[in-house]
């Protein structure tokens, strides 16, 4: 069954076209991973799908879910450095938080995020504070963040940037793992070479003409065109 | 003890305690999202707006407080604003507004008032200036904030620790990012009254980042940077009736006391 379905999306940054007729889907339990060259508009698209004011034309489906059941793991932001937080409070953010007065979260969402924390193996860190973790544990946390939002579907923006090897290995394994579970699986990645090894579609997107289809056939293309 | 007694028998020091007591409060937690989003210059900038304001009132014959309200409110707008989606940085343009601001005010009282009293009451502080007014607005404006902070605390922190993840999960952050501005201007307005235009800034920053100092959490860091407010505004207040001197200043330099103290906790812990 296809989850998100879009198609003929163009997206426009300051008056700017970013892509235009861009058609794709993902399908339940998918892995999906959007390549291209900088300035070719991975990020937007995601912004697009996340609905964070992008202009843009064309259809985006989502079935089954909201846009607010996304998890999403943006590209790391520069404040988040020093910032007074324990491991869990990063985590809880993930849930949209509990409505007027509703101070605490809910059992269920208590036991869900203990749940994800075990997952991705950051349960003995629970209470340490955010900004002393090193990078690849600061990326598990906002997995984790990302997984108490996702209902059906993780979008993940260049997870693995500025990790070193075994953590991204580390990382990769993990998001190889959730997906197994029946999470879908959309990532933004440079790894070329990573991303077709886990992926099971490919979306590479380039001014000339988009290309989006199973890993097999884009490994076929490529090597039958200019290279 | 019979010190404290006769303090508090002064109906303008029952006065300042409660306003002070709701000002430390909302200041430290206000401040504590405004340091973390990179925002610690705000209230100065609308401080000297706020200043820029009570004058032009005072000029006027319009009450200074309601007619300085509204207008910081609308200079917090616009500091946010500039600050997203800026040609000119957030902080350049707080400097920029923040001088023009009080250099209009130094004109205009020079022009008609002159430089009195009242005029460098605004911009030192008092506490012998609070009337009923200022009462009433900072009960109504502290209680605001500790409701609207403790409901909607966990928004609140998905808000500040990152903004487009909180839009994703539902959260309205336009919605709070106003409702900060607001708040902030408010609690600046009042708080220029008893800290006066050119401190008032420090009673936002200085608990935060006193707390932050220890704490790694954070709600621990909330907490912490209310108390160190509270706690630094009494002492501030019992000193300045002590040796006799402004207590605005002497609030300051007590919270100073107290990011150095914690400061050095804080380094100690880390050894």
């Amino acid at each position: 069954m296809n989850i998100i379905e879009v198609s003929n999306l163009s997206a426009f940054y300051e008056s700017r076209q970013v892509f235009k007729n861009l058609d794709f889907v993902v399908k339940e339990g998918d892995y999906l991973c959007i390549i291209g060259e900088n300035g070719s508009g991975k990020t937007t698209l995601m912004k697009i799908l996340l609905g964070l004011g992008i202009k843009h034309t064309g259809t985006i489906k989502l079935t089954g879910f909201t846009k607010r059941e996304i998890g999403w793991l943006p590209q790391k932001t520069q404040h988040q450095k020093d910032f007074p937080a324990s491991v869990k409070e990063v985590v809880m953010s993930g849930f949209d938080g509990p409505g007027f007065f509703g101070f605490k979260y809910s059992r269920h969402q208590k036991d869900l995020a203990k749940k994800n924390m075990k997952l991705l193996d950051i349960e003995g860190i629970a209470e340490k504070s955010f900004s002393e973790l090193s990078g690849g544990q600061q990326q598990k946390v906002l997995l984790c963040r990302a997984l108490c939002a996702a209902k059906k579907v993780l979008l993940l923006d260049e997870a693995v940037t500025g990790l070193d090897d075994t953590s991204s290995d580390e990382l990769y394994s993990l998001i190889k793992k959730l997906n197994n579970q029946g999470l879908a699986i959309v990532m933004i990645t440079h790894d070329t070479k990573r991303a077709l090894a886990d992926a099971k579609h490919i979306l590479s997107l380039s001014e000339n003409a988009h290309f989006y289809g199973k890993v097999t056939d884009f490994n076929m293309q490529s090597k039958g065109g200019v290279e | 003890m019979n010190f404290l007694m006769q303090i508090l028998s002064y109906p303008f020091a029952q006065r300042a305690i409660i306003v002070g007591v709701l000002l430390s409060v909302s200041a430290a937690l206000l401040g504590v999202n405004l340091v973390l989003k990179r925002f610690s210059m705000l209230g100065d900038g609308l401080s000297h707006v706020s200043f820029g304001a009570a004058a032009v009132g005072l000029a006027c014959g319009i009450a200074p407080l309601q007619f300085s309200i509204p207008i910081v409110i609308i200079a917090a707008f616009l500091l946010l604003r500039l600050k997203q989606n800026s040609k000119i940085n957030g902080d350049a343009a707080t400097a920029i507004v923040s001088s023009s601001a009080l250099a209009i005010g130094i004109i205009v009282a020079s022009l008609t008032t002159g430089m009195n009293t009242d005029i460098s009451n605004y911009m030192f502080g008092s506490i012998l200036a609070l009337g009923k007014t200022e009462v009433v607005i900072a009960t109504i404006s502290g209680v605001i904030i500790i409701v609207v902070y403790t409901a909607f605390y966990q928004k609140i922190f998905s808000c500040t620790f990152d903004e487009d993840f909180a839009a994703v999960t539902g959260v309205n952050v336009k919605l709070y990012n106003s409702i900060t501005a607001i708040l902030t201007a408010v609690t600046v307005v009042i708080g220029m009254r008893i800290m006066g235009a050119l401190l008032i800034s420090s009673i936002i920053t200085f608990p935060a980042l006193s707390s932050m100092r220890i704490c790694k959490h954070y709600k621990c860091t909330v907490i912490a940077a209310a108390i160190i407010s509270v706690i630094s505004f009494l002492l501030g207040i019992l000193v300045s009736f002590a040796f006799d001197i402004p207590t605005g200043a002497a609030v300051v330099v007590i919270n100073l006391v107290a990011f150095l103290i914690l400061s050095l906790i804080g380094r100690v812990k880390q050894i």
